[in-house]
This record gives C-alpha cells, sequence and structure tokens, in this order.
C-alpha cells in the first residue's frame, strides 16, 4: 500500500517536472534544430538555411528528417554522440563535441519524445547476455561495416566508425535507428536479449582477449607489415651494420 | 682435441682440404653482405617452429562444435583445422609463442629477401657470371610468397578465408585456362573439396620447404664457387679478392646474427601479438568482416585489385579476361617478368656490357639501372599504398573514390617521376665526385710543384 | 661480493683458457697461419657476463614455462627465450670485433673459366659418335619426352579439369524454400525495409557458394528492375546471391539510408574491394572492380507466407571465369 502511495506522489511530481523540461527543450528545438528538422519536428525538404549555432558557417540546404514519432530512444542517441546538431546538412554525422550540457539534453530529448508516440530510452543489459551469442550476432549483422572487433571500417558512401566510445545504451539505440546507411533492427528482428547479446560483445571488444601481446590496433597484416619494416627489419639491419663495419675503420 | 677430430674425420672421408678451404673462405666485408644470412637464418627459425606446428594442426575441414576455453566461440560451428590453431593458441603451453614467432619469421624472412635483392639489384651482383645465383634467389622469392599465403590460410580464419576466396578468384581469371586450373587446384568450385586443406598442408610442409631447401643449397654452392662479389676498394680489383676468413673472423659474426635473428623473432614471437584467429572467429563462405588484408607481401595485390576500374573483358559470351587478372595475376607476373629478364635487358639495351664482373657498382656508377630500378619500385610502393586507402579513410577522413582516382593517376606517373629524380640524382653524385677528383689532382699538383 | 665474483672468474678462466701451444719438435719451423688476437680481457669479461645473462635466461624460460599459472605467459615465455638469445647475440657480437684476430686477407678470384677442360668435354662427347646417331637420340628424346608428359596426366585427377559442369550447378529450383542460418524458414513478413537477411538454401550445404543470399526489401517505387529480371522481386522483396561476382568475398554490407533526400541510396557492398551493386536495378555495379553485376534468385511467396525461389539463379554464381556466361545455371 505505502508502495503505492509512494509511486503515485512521484508520477504527480514527475508529471509537472517533466514538462518544464519539454518547454525548456523546445526553446533550444527552435535554436538548434528547428532550421533542418522543420517546427514541430515536421521535417525539412528543401529552401536554404543560414548560420546557426553548431553548423559551420555557410549557407546551407535545408534537408532534414522529421521527428515525429522518432521518440526518445533517437534523440538521446543523436544528442549524447554529438551527431546533432549536424555541422553541414548532407554529411554523414559523426561523433563530436558535445555543444549542449547534460540538462539541456535531457530537455531536448523530453521535447522530442513529446512529439508523438515513439520508442523509449532502452535500458540493454549486457550481463544478461551471451558473449558467444554477441560473437556470432556480431559478426553475421555488423562485422561487414564495423569490422569483426568494432575498430570500424569503409564502404562505398561513408565510414562506419569504431565503437570504442559507444556506450551500451548507444549501441542499443543505434541498432534500433540504423543511423544515416547504417541498417536498421527492429525488436523482430534482434530481439532485446539478443541486442543484450551483442551490447556485451562490443563492450568485450574494446578490451578483448590480447594474450598474444601488443595488438597493435586488432587490425590484422597492415599494422603486422608496418612493425616487420619499422621494428624487426631495421633492428636487423642495424645489427647488420654493427657487425659488418669495414674493418679499416675500426 | 682439435687434431683428433679432424683426423678422425680426414681418415674417413678424405675432407681436410675441402674443411680448410671452407674455413678459410673469404666473406666480403661490408653490412650490406649480411642481408642474405638474415634471411636464410630467419628460415632457420621458420622450419624449427614450424616442425613443432606440425605436431599439434589438424588438416581436417569436418566441421565441430566447439566447446573449449575461449568464451566467444563457445557452441560455435568451426572446422578441426581453425579449432587445432584456436586449441594451440589457447590451451598448448608455449602453442602461441611458437605460433606466433613463426608467423613473424615468414614476414621478416620476405623482408629480409627483398632487402637482400634491392643490395643484389642495385649494385649490379646479377651480371656474369651470377645470373644463375640471381635467378634461383628471384625463384625463392616468389616461392616464399605462395608459401607465406599457404600458411597463414591453413588456418581457415575469416581473414585468411576471405584471401583464399580472392586467390581463387584469381586464378579463375587467368584467360581461358583460369577455370580449369581453379577446378584442379581446389578439386571444383570454392570452397573446395574435403581434400583442398590436406594438400595446402603437405605443399606447405613439405613439398614448397624441399623445393626452398634445395634452391637455398644451390644458391649457396653457387655463390662460393664463383665466390662472393665485392666493392671496389684500394686492394679490391676484378682479380683480387679481400675478405675476412669463415674461421676464426666470420664465424662469430654469423652466429651472433643467427642468434640476433633468433631473438628479434622470438621476441616478436611473444611481445607483439600476430594473427589473433580467435578474434577473428572461423571462415564461412557467407561471412566476411571490413579491413581484411592479405600479409603485407601481398599488400600490393589488394592495392591493384581495388583500383582497377571494373570490367571484365569479353568477346561474345565468351569471357576473356575476368577482373581481377590485371591486378590478381598480370602486374606479379609483370613484375617478376621484368626481373628474370633485367640482366638481359640491361645488357643488351643499355650498357652493351658482356663482360665478366667481380667487382660491384654503387648504385651512382649505373644511373639507368637505379633510375629502372627506382621507377618499378615506386611502382610497387604506390600499388601497396593504394590497399590502405580505406583505413586512411576511416582514420584521416581523406574520402575514398578521390584517392583512388589518384593511385589510378600515379601509378603511371609516379614511376617516371621516380626515374627521372634517380637518374638525376645519380649523375649529379657522379658529377660532384669528377669535381671532387679534379680538384684533389690540382691541389697535389701545386704541392708537388712547391 | 668481489671476492665471489673473482673467484668465478678465475675458475671460469682455469677451465676455458686457451692452452700453450705444444713443444716444436726439433727442425721444426713454427708457421703462424692467424695473427695473434687482441689482447682484450675486459673484453673477454664483458662477454662471459654475456652469456652467463644468456644461460640464466634460458632457465628462465624453462622455470616459466612450468609456471603456467603466470599472467601474461606468452608475454614473459617470449621475454625470455629473446633476451637469452639477444645475450647470446651480444656476447657474439663482442667476440666478432674485439676477441677474434682482426684479419683482412687477399686471395685471387677463381679462374672466369677453364677452356682447356670445355674443349676436353666437347671432344670426349663428340668422339663418342651418339652426336652422329640423329635418329637414335631423336627417338630417345621423343621416349623422354613422351613419358615425362604421361607423367603428368594423373595430375588432371585432381579436380574436374575439363567439365566445368559443377561450376554452374545450384541448389536452387523452383519451390526451394529459404532458411536462416538456424535452417528456420524465412517469413516474407519478417523482412524489413532498410535491413538485410542472409538466407540459405533449404537443405543445401551453407558453406557451397551459390547457397547463400543477400535478401532485402525495397518499396515498389524503389523497384527498377530490367526486363531480364522483371517479376524477380515478391513484394518488393529482393534476393540476391551473397558471393560477390568480383574475388568471391561475402557481401556483408548494406548501405540503408535514412534520410533518401541526403543519403546515398540503397546499395550492397562487398568489403574486399568495395564493388558496390544496386539492389533495385537487379544488382547493376555502381562503383568498384566487379566486371559482372551481381547473380540474382526470382522469388515468390507460398500460400503459408515463406519465401521460396520462383526459379533457378539469372547467372552463375562467384567470381568469373572463361566460361561464365556461356550458359546458365543448373539445378
Amino acid at each position: 500500500m505505502r508502495r503505492l502511495v509512494l509511486i503515485a506522489v512521484l508520477a504527480l511530481v514527475a508529471v509537472p517536472l517533466g514538462r518544464a523540461g519539454v518547454t525548456q527543450g523546445k526553446q533550444l528545438y527552435g535554436e538548434y534544430c528547428v532550421a533542418c528538422h522543420g517546427a514541430n519536428g515536421m521535417g525539412a525538404n528543401g529552401g536554404e538555411t543560414g548560420f546557426g549555432p553548431g553548423r559551420s558557417e555557410r549557407v546551407q540546404e535545408r534537408l532534414g528528417p522529421p521527428l515525429r514519432g522518432v521518440g526518445a530512444l533517437a534523440a538521446d542517441f543523436y544528442l549524447r554522440t554529438g551527431y546533432m546538431p549536424l555541422r553541414e546538412s548532407g554529411k554523414q554525422p559523426r561523433r563530436s563535441r558535445l555543444l549542449l550540457s547534460e540538462p539541456q539534453i535531457d530537455a531536448l530529448v523530453a521535447y522530442v519524445a513529446s512529439l508523438g508516440q515513439g520508442p523509449k530510452v532502452p535500458t540493454p543489459r549486457p550481463e544478461r547476455g551471451s558473449l558467444s551469442d554477441g560473437q556470432r550476432l556480431f559478426t553475421d549483422h555488423c562485422a561487414g561495416c564495423h569490422q569483426v572487433v568494432a575498430e570500424g571500417g569503409y564502404l562505398s558512401g561513408g565510414v562506419a566508425p569504431p565503437l570504442e566510445e559507444a556506450t551500451s545504451t548507444q549501441i542499443a539505440e543505434a541498432i534500433r535507428i540504423g543511423p544515416y546507411i547504417m541498417p536498421r533492427f527492429s525488436t523482430r528482428d534482434l530481439s532485446p536479449q539478443e541486442v543484450n547479446s551483442i551490447v556485451r560483445y562490443v563492450q568485450w571488444a574494446k578490451h578483448p582477449d590480447d594474450r598474444g601481446g601488443w595488438a597493435i590496433g586488432h587490425l590484422g597484416p597492415v599494422p603486422e607489415g608496418l612493425v616487420t619494416w619499422f621494428l624487426a627489419a631495421t633492428t636487423l639491419v642495424a645489427v647488420c651494420i654493427l657487425l659488418g663495419k669495414r674493418l679499416r675503420h675500426e | 682435441m682439435i687434431r683428433g677430430i679432424v683426423r678422425f674425420l680426414d681418415e674417413r672421408t678424405g675432407s681436410a682440404p675441402f674443411l680448410r678451404k671452407t674455413l678459410r673462405y673469404l666473406f666480403p666485408d661490408h653490412w650490406s653482405f649480411l642481408l642474405g644470412e638474415v634471411a636464410l637464418y630467419a628460415f632457420v627459425v621458420l622450419v624449427a617452429t614450424g616442425i613443432y606446428l606440425t605436431l599439434f594442426y589438424e588438416d581436417s575441414t569436418a566441421t565441430v562444435i566447439y566447446h573449449g576455453g575461449y568464451a566467444p566461440l563457445q557452441g560455435h560451428e568451426m572446422t578441426h583445422a581453425y579449432r587445432s590453431v584456436l586449441d594451440l593458441s589457447t590451451n598448448v603451453k608455449a602453442g602461441l609463442l611458437i605460433r606466433q614467432t613463426h608467423h613473424w619469421a615468414a614476414n621478416v624472412f620476405v623482408a629480409a629477401i627483398v632487402l637482400h635483392m634491392l643490395r643484389i639489384f642495385f649494385t649490379g651482383a646479377y651480371r656474369k657470371p651470377r645470373e644463375l645465383t640471381y635467378w634461383i634467389g628471384l625463384t625463392m622469392l616468389i616461392v616464399s610468397l605462395l608459401e607465406g599465403y599457404l600458411g597463414y590460410s591453413l588456418a581457415d580464419d575469416l581473414l585468411s578465408g576471405m584471401g583464399l576466396a580472392i586467390g581463387y578468384s584469381v586464378a579463375m581469371s587467368i584467360p581461358f585456362i583460369g577455370g580449369n586450373l581453379a577446378s584442379l587446384i581446389w578439386d571444383g568450385p570454392f570452397p573446395g573439396s574435403h581434400a583442398f586443406f590436406p594438400r595446402m598442408y603437405i605443399v606447405h610442409v613439405l613439398v614448397i620447404p624441399l623445393l626452398l631447401a634445395t634452391l637455398l643449397t644451390v644458391h649457396l654452392v653457387l655463390v662460393a664457387l664463383k665466390h662472393h662479389t665485392q666493392f671496389r676498394g684500394e686492394r679490391e680489383s676484378e682479380r683480387k679478392l679481400v675478405g675476412v676468413p669463415t674461421f676464426p673472423g666470420q664465424a662469430p659474426r654469423s652466429l651472433g646474427l643467427l642468434a640476433a635473428t633468433a631473438a628479434v623473432l622470438f621476441l616478436l614471437g611473444g611481445l607483439v601479438q600476430i594473427n589473433p584467429i580467435w578474434l577473428w572467429g572461423p571462415f564461412h563462405t557467407y561471412s566476411a568482416t571490413n579491413g581484411a588484408q592479405p600479409d603485407w607481401y601481398l599488400g600490393w595485390l589488394i592495392g591493384a585489385l581495388r583500383i582497377v576500374p571494373g570490367f571484365d573483358l569479353t568477346i561474345g559470351s565468351y569471357t576473356l579476361v575476368p577482373n581481377p587478372f590485371w591486378g590478381g595475376a598480370l602486374l606479379p607476373l609483370a613484375f617478376f617478368g621484368f626481373l628474370y629478364l633485367w640482366p638481359f635487358i640491361e645488357r643488351s639495351f643499355l650498357t652493351h656490357d658482356y663482360g665478366y664482373h667481380n667487382l660491384l657498382d654503387r648504385p651512382r656508377d649505373a644511373p639507368w639501372r637505379t633510375a629502372i630500378g627506382m621507377a618499378v619500385l615506386t611502382e610497387v610502393f604506390l600499388v601497396f599504398l593504394a590497399g590502405s586507402a580505406d583505413r586512411v579513410d576511416v582514420f584521416f577522413g581523406l574520402p575514398y573514390v578521390p584517392q583512388v582516382w589518384a593511385y589510378r593517376v600515379l601509378v603511371f606517373v609516379g614511376p617516371v617521376i621516380a626515374a627521372l629524380l634517380g637518374y638525376g640524382a645519380c649523375v649529379e653524385l657522379q658529377r660532384g665526385e669528377r669535381v671532387d677528383r679534379e680538384r684533389k689532382r690540382a691541389e697535389r699538383l701545386a704541392r708537388g710543384e712547391a | 661480493m668481489s671476492r665471489a665474483k673473482a673467484l668465478l672468474v678465475s675458475a671460469a678462466t682455469l677451465v676455458f683458457a686457451r692452452r700453450r701451444r705444444p713443444t716444436l719438435k726439433p727442425g721444426e719451423r713454427e708457421r703462424i697461419v692467424v695473427p695473434e688476437a687482441p689482447a682484450g680481457y675486459d673484453a673477454e669479461l664483458v662477454a662471459i657476463w654475456l652469456f652467463l645473462a644468456s644461460a640464466a635466461c634460458a632457465i628462465g624460460f624453462v622455470v616459466v614455462y612450468a609456471l603456467d599459472r603466470l599472467p601474461a605467459h606468452t608475454q614473459l615465455l617470449g621475454l625470455a627465450l629473446g633476451l637469452s638469445l639477444a645475450f647470446l647475440a651480444a656476447g657474439l657480437v663482442v667476440m666478432a670485433k674485439r676477441l677474434v684476430p682482426n684479419e683482412e686477407l687477399e686471395e685471387d678470384y677463381p679462374e672466369q673459366e677453364h677452356t682447356a677442360e670445355q674443349e676436353r668435354i666437347a671432344q670426349v662427347v663428340e668422339e663418342s659418335g651418339l652426336t652422329r646417331r640423329r635418329l637414335l637420340l631423336g627417338a630417345l628424346g621423343a621416349a623422354g619426352g613422351s613419358l615425362g608428359l604421361a607423367l603428368l596426366a594423373p595430375a588432371a585427377s585432381l579436380g574436374p579439369a575439363i567439365h566445368m559442369a559443377r561450376f554452374y550447378l545450384t541448389p536452387w529450383r523452383r519451390g526451394t524454400r529459404l532458411v536462416d542460418e538456424q535452417n528456420r524458414p524465412l517469413r516474407a513478413d519478417e523482412i524489413e525495409e532498410k535491413n538485410f537477411y542472409t538466407a540459405f538454401a533449404e537443405g543445401a550445404d551453407k558453406e557451397r557458394l551459390p547457397s547463400s543470399l543477400v535478401v532485402v526489401r525495397l518499396r515498389r517505387d524503389q523497384l527498377d528492375l530490367p526486363p531480364g529480371n522483371a517479376g524477380f522481386d515478391a513484394d518488393g522483396i529482393v534476393a540476391y546471391s551473397k558471393i560477390c561476382t568480383h574475388a568471391g568475398c561475402a557481401i556483408a554490407l548494406y548501405r540503408a539510408p535514412l534520410f533518401e533526400p541526403t543519403d546515398p541510396k540503397p546499395a550492397l557492398v562487398c568489403p574486399c574491394h568495395y564493388s558496390t551493386f544496386d539492389p533495385s536495378s537487379g544488382g547493376t555495379v555502381t562503383f568498384g572492380p566487379a566486371g559482372r553485376k551481381l547473380t540474382m534468385l526470382p522469388l515468390e511467396i507460398d500460400p503459408k507466407g515463406f519465401l521460396r525461389a520462383r526459379g533457378n539463379f539469372d547467372e552463375p554464381v562467384g567470381p568469373s571465369w572463361w566460361g561464365v556466361r556461356l550458359k546458365g545455371p543448373t539445378t
């Protein structure tokens, strides 16, 4: 009984607090987002926009997807990685320095979430996932772009970033969004438990099993070739020079 | 005690004169003559560590479900081949050390051969009477490339499996006979029958090592029969060889180099991770990872394969030249063909020098050779770099497609520029020396008069 | 401490020092072949210590080997063995540079050629008379040559070299069901847009190249299939061979644009050399070195909603060879 009362009180308090966040979020939206994403998140499909905070200082095309129904999940992902605000429309969003503070991001997320019914911020549980399932799922669905231990990769049209800085939440969010040219995996494609396993694997891949020594970037033969020439060959040539100096010069 | 041993041997084999000649064989005294030895000692490490590995490897492509100590692959389906390498790396004491040392030794082996070959080329050591030695060395280089490729493909991991598919496509791309050749090697279409991995294995551990050992022996015997070349000096001439005898002068040097090479290889084998196949996972024809690359000595081929524009050459419905041929087969064929023919090319078209040479040129003494050598090197190096364009995009943000176009232009323009620069440098250096000589002569005359 | 060191050094010296030359017999002249080595007692000491260090590291290697519970075991093993060899190398270098006599000798190069012997050999062969019997030698040569070639013939058993029928064979026929990696049949309504699915022919060996597919769903307005692939889609779902037509790698990348006005079009990309194929136009090559379009499989949806093949691929699967365009795939 007491628990029910507690929950009711909290809910009553949270609603107006949440509302305050949405209002502040709307203000921030007006500053940073409306130029490309349109009023009320309707999206923008043409025209020109000028300078703005976080945007590169030139006139750009007004192009941005609608945000109605994308939910807190998408807003949380794009804002906490610094993908948004985007410096130049049309370029691939990349992880960058955050322009907004934590409370500001919270407010913006609340506002975007209020634009229609969308998915909430996910709460993946990597500790419940299976590392072995994660390896298989990641290899099947992700390694083609992100490389088998998430060191990132190239594909025509964009770059799949390395995942060293990705938090568990961001990984789960990206899986559901499919940002830029990444495929989008719905709950039907990858169940929450499978996402747990993938998240667990990605977290493991940040410090994978390097029992062989210095991992030189987990990229395989290219760094190995550099070590061959710049460490081994140079050392051995130095030894040859040491051994073979012309006797007359000694 | 020494006399006792020598007497024992000589009474039974009559080899005292031979032994004495061997002990007092003269080695020229320049560090660049030791590069071939580095390759030799890397080969010794390869054979020693390789024998150990054969005692653990299983060459079977039958599949098994993994239930071992490495968690991320628990329950995964993999071949016996992959599993045996995984077990060796995770479960066998010192197994990973030997395996990594073996792989580092392969990389260093080829690097040493390349350095040695550069010395041979740029000093003209391949000229008469040493053409045979040169051709055998070149053959050993080609065989080592194949040997390394087969070696790391035996592990059947995701990276090397993708590499085998590409090798298959290059074989297929040979005009007319490619399909038949690939079918012969793989016993049918890729990934081949159960006979394919045992074939790779026996070629890698028996056929090629025997071939290399034989070629190496002939190579060394030829060197000894005609004796080493040497750089020009006060006492050195076409007739007089100056050097350090095998014993006691050269022996500690060579042994020291052996120990140093082995030291570098074992230190790398323990301290720097190479080919962590447990991270890549087992190979499946329907799996792939981004950033897959071959070992460094085949990197030029991936660069070439990437920058050749997309077209199959067809006549009607006959596919005359599938695309991978240009970068995967024609480029190495042209490169090695050129190197084989180079002694002829040089003396027939450039120097008209059919004479016997024991003395080496300095690179500046042969501007044409240096220029052409630099052009060929630049070409190979540019093609190498082209293979890294995708990682450059990921790391530095330089867009991939413009890079590809830049390399397509550079592979034609770059060698020409390198040749011009090389030729110019040689001529300038020669001119500088001539001026120096004139000045010294004038000074001597002036002093003499005074 | 220094007493112990002196004791060790003197013990080692006693055991290993050079013995005096044997006394000469009367009348025997002493001929010095190898000159006196430099004195270098300091160098000897250094070399001795280096060799002892090498021995210590080698023993350390065995100890580390036995203690396999140690962390970073491979690194410690490598360090122990590597340092042992490095100390050995260093000691040998010291010997080479400071302890062996510095000889720089001269000798003549061997003769360029032995014209007299060459003449002898030629004479022997000519006088043997065999060179006169052309027909005999010709026949002998024919026998040897044919025998050599004949011995090569069994190499053709290594694989189907003449009949390339297997290269056109696929496991697909009309009605073959699509399954996922766990052999679960694929339903058409499971295939969502902006994602890619790996599928296989039901009952086939998944590792065979023609068995694997990459399946994506496009909107009707995105599809632009050429006449040769007309009707290959099933409600916008298209299926292609997963094996790249350039060099045989698996096409494991799918470019799925989130916002079409700014993002690149959907594409299937191969991670080896970045051949890019357009799934909306039958697999045409839009970038990269592939010389042939991606092989496409016609699809249909059965009454229960499962995806099935409506026939075989439009072209043979995998990298090109001489006969890849000569005929179509067979079942």
